[in-house]
């Protein structure tokens, strides 16, 4: 097999790289991940003028090569050709941003000192345009000593010319630097060479007024900066409500007509029931909600391109700084009401080590995607529909409840943790604030498909297995006449242990079978409770009824409370825990994850079951 | 003058950035967001609660930092600079 060249797109945050990746590639992308770190590898094809196909990586950005974090150590070392994993690239696409030239040419001065093939993408020419900046590129390009193209990657201009320069660079296998990295001259040095290019380059300046300074004056103003930030959270989960209804009714409906037709067609057994109990019934639970993950997700790729967040981390910082973190904590903690694992894995671009161990431990207390299947079933099963309050719904206010407990407990944990196992001095907060851009909607919906996939690859792989597995044990050996199957089954009996320890807290038999398949990752539990409740079922009832009219009024109200109370907190989700692992380098942090979790579950699901109890609800 | 001390939009010159001050990581970002003696710089925002972090425009980018950081950036205002200078060397002396 003949391996095709590999070419390194490298450049400063900011500058447009993924855009530009993108837009080269095409939808054709592999993300994976380099052996031994978590750093992504994000790679796609290309094909060269002359029809040679080339492999683009996209390695992580960053401002020079020394490096300040893992994702800056991978960039550096597949530049220089020692990563593991990973050949020698035949050449460099080097990204920079042509309104920000003086900061971004020093990186691309330290690129071209080490002697490697290169081409030079001048991207976002059209917002110097814009700003007043006109650049000769043809000066530049004989500054640096190598091809410059200018580009605007969101509007695909320039792709041609840059396959075109590269076609021509592109000989074959990568060659070592010619240079030792060690003796590349200082930033300093660089900086101040790269500002004397730029100007060189820069053939007018006027003096604009740029749109980023107005928009920043509201956006960061000390009254209505907050404010637009707590609207835009405000219509951020509303949506994910809202928006989700007409699509999820029609899963919903698509899953009950397949159930109908599989009742239909084959008659009772085990067949039958392996896929209408076990995959119909568990899988379905969770997919249900991909409409919801997916609007999660929209808002967060949106806020993200359009450079608001970082804007949102400079409005947060001060209040983050009481819990000892800071402003960049926000962006990981929330990407982690999407997901923990992009949350856990975003919080890279945290210099301060103590800073960034807190935020990783503390992430999985904000409300993921997959809690909530398991707090919709809950509520709609036994909150009553009842409205206290002109536009307020008691089942809502319950589930804001869910989700401020979850933040308050985790700035809580901060605290603690701040003052005991992350003890340290507060690290700082500084970063670049790019302008805002009009995020392009090819590359929202290329992020967008890329979540859909893992989520709906996670339904078909590890959900599916563990709902068949816990259907196999809830289904043998069956029970005589008379007997709950679900008690009598392997899984029943399995459960009647851990029954022991959670009933102290109000849990019953059911929700000890659901909780250990929910170990795997926490939709798991509705799926698991689906299955249960519809092996128990008679046959005529199977088809009629969803989990939440099967659940109505068989638990107590102050259980149903406390096993919402025991998701707010408890670590259900291994690849969390494996994600953590991976983060923090060893056993010692997941473990810790782990029983500190547990341990705040249990008692604050018990301090829920014992106070609702009491209050006679 | 500080960074810390600059009003608000008011064109002003590093004059000064006291490296020892830093922490390695610190003081390394900072060159790499391309702060440096004479590069022109401009508090542009500041956040809600004690004022606190500074958004200055660095060169051409902005920059967001926090207060206790800008104390270790000594900044010259373009016009009134010498003056203070003097002013500053007069009253040392």
């Amino acid at each position: 097999m003949i391996v095709s060249p590999m070419v390194a797109l490298v450049g400063n945050p900011n500058a447009g790289k993924s855009a530009l990746f993108n837009a080269l590639t095409g939808a054709r992308q592999k993300v994976g991940n380099y052996p031994g770190v978590t750093v992504e590898r994000k790679s796609g094809r290309l094909a060269l003028p002359d029809g040679r196909p080339v492999e683009l990586v996209d390695l992580p950005g960053t401002y020079s090569l020394d490096p300040a974090s893992p994702d800056e150590a991978v960039t550096r070392d597949v530049v220089l050709g020692r990563q593991d994993g990973e050949r020698r690239p035949s050449a460099l696409l080097v990204v920079v941003d042509a309104t920000n030239l003086d900061n971004h040419l020093r990186f691309v001065l330290q690129l071209a000192a080490l002697g490697l093939p290169m081409v030079v993408a001048l991207n976002m020419i059209d917002m110097a345009e814009r700003d007043g900046l006109r650049i000769d590129a043809a000066a530049l390009s004989r500054e640096l000593g190598v091809p410059v193209i200018p580009t605007v990657a969101v509007r695909r201009r320039g792709v041609e010319e840059l396959k075109e320069a590269l076609g021509a660079l592109v000989t074959g296998a990568g060659a070592p630097a010619r240079v030792d990295v060690d003796s590349l001259p200082d930033i300093v040095t660089l900086q101040r060479r790269a500002r004397a290019i730029a100007v060189a380059a820069t053939v007018e300046e006027n003096a604009q007024r740029r749109w980023t300074h107005v928009a920043d004056a509201v956006a960061l103003h000390p009254l209505f900066g907050p404010l637009i930030l707590a609207a835009l959270m405000f219509v951020m989960f509303q949506a994910v409500f809202a928006w989700s209804a007409a699509p999820m009714d029609l899963i919903d409906s698509g899953f009950q007509q397949l159930q109908a037709l599989v009742t239909d067609v084959l008659p009772p057994g085990v067949l039958r029931s392996l896929l209408v109990d076990g995959v119909i019934h568990g899988v379905g639970a969770v997919i249900v909600f991909l409409p919801q993950i997916l609007i999660l997700f929209f808002f967060i790729l949106l806020l993200e391109a359009s450079g608001y967040m970082v804007r949102a981390a400079f409005l947060m910082d001060r209040l983050m700084a009481r819990v000892g973190l800071s402003g960049r904590a926000f962006i990981p903690l929330l990407s982690s009401f999407a997901c923990a694992i992009p949350g856990i894995m975003a919080t890279r671009t945290i210099d301060d080590p103590k800073d960034r161990l807190t935020t990783i431990l503390i992430a999985p207390l904000m409300t993921c995607s997959a809690r909530l299947p398991v707090y919709a079933v809950i509520i709609g099963a036994f909150i009553p529909a009842r409205s206290i309050g002109p536009g307020i719904g008691l089942q809502g206010l319950v589930l804001f409840g869910l989700y401020a407990v979850g933040i308050v407990g985790a700035m809580v944990v901060a605290l603690v943790l701040r003052r005991t196992v992350a003890r340290g001095a507060n690290g700082g907060f500084m970063m670049e604030m790019p302008k805002y851009q009009m995020p392009n909607w090819r590359d929202i919906a290329i992020g967008l498909w890329q979540r859909a996939w893992i989520f709906l690859r996670r339904a078909g792989t590890l959900i599916l297995a563990a709902t068949l597995l816990l259907w196999a044990l809830l289904s043998f050996p069956q029970a005589p006449a008379g007997v709950s199957q679900s008690e009598y089954s392997a899984a029943g009996r399995i459960a009647d242990g851990l029954e022991a320890v959670v009933r102290p807290i109000g849990f019953n038999h059911q929700i000890a079978l659901a909780i250990i398949p929910a170990m795997a990752a926490r939709e798991v539990a509705v799926s698991s409770l689906a299955t249960v409740y519809s092996i128990d079922a008679k046959d005529d009832e199977t088809t009629a009824r969803s989990l939440v009219g099967r659940l109505q009024g068989k638990w107590p109200l102050p259980t149903a409370l406390a096993f919402l109370m025991w998701f707010v907190f408890a670590p259900q989700c291994l690849s969390t825990l494996a994600v953590i692992r991976r983060e923090t380098n060893g056993w010692t942090w997941p473990a810790f994850t782990l029983g500190y979790l547990f341990v705040l579950a249990y008692v604050a699901a018990g301090a829920t079951y014992w106070l609702a109890t009491a209050l006679g609800l | 003058m500080r960074l810390d001390q600059l009003p608000l939009r008011q064109a002003a010159t590093i004059s000064a950035i006291d490296w020892s001050a830093l922490r390695v990581t610190e003081a390394r970002r900072l060159r790499e967001l391309g702060f440096d003696e004479g590069v022109r710089i401009e508090a542009l925002h500041v956040g809600p609660i004690g004022r606190d972090p500074i958004a200055c425009r660095v060169g051409r980018m902005t920059i967001a930092l926090r207060r206790a950081l800008a104390c270790a950036i000594s900044v010259e205002q373009a016009g009134i600079g010498q003056a203070e200078a003097a002013a500053g060397k007069a009253a040392g002396a």
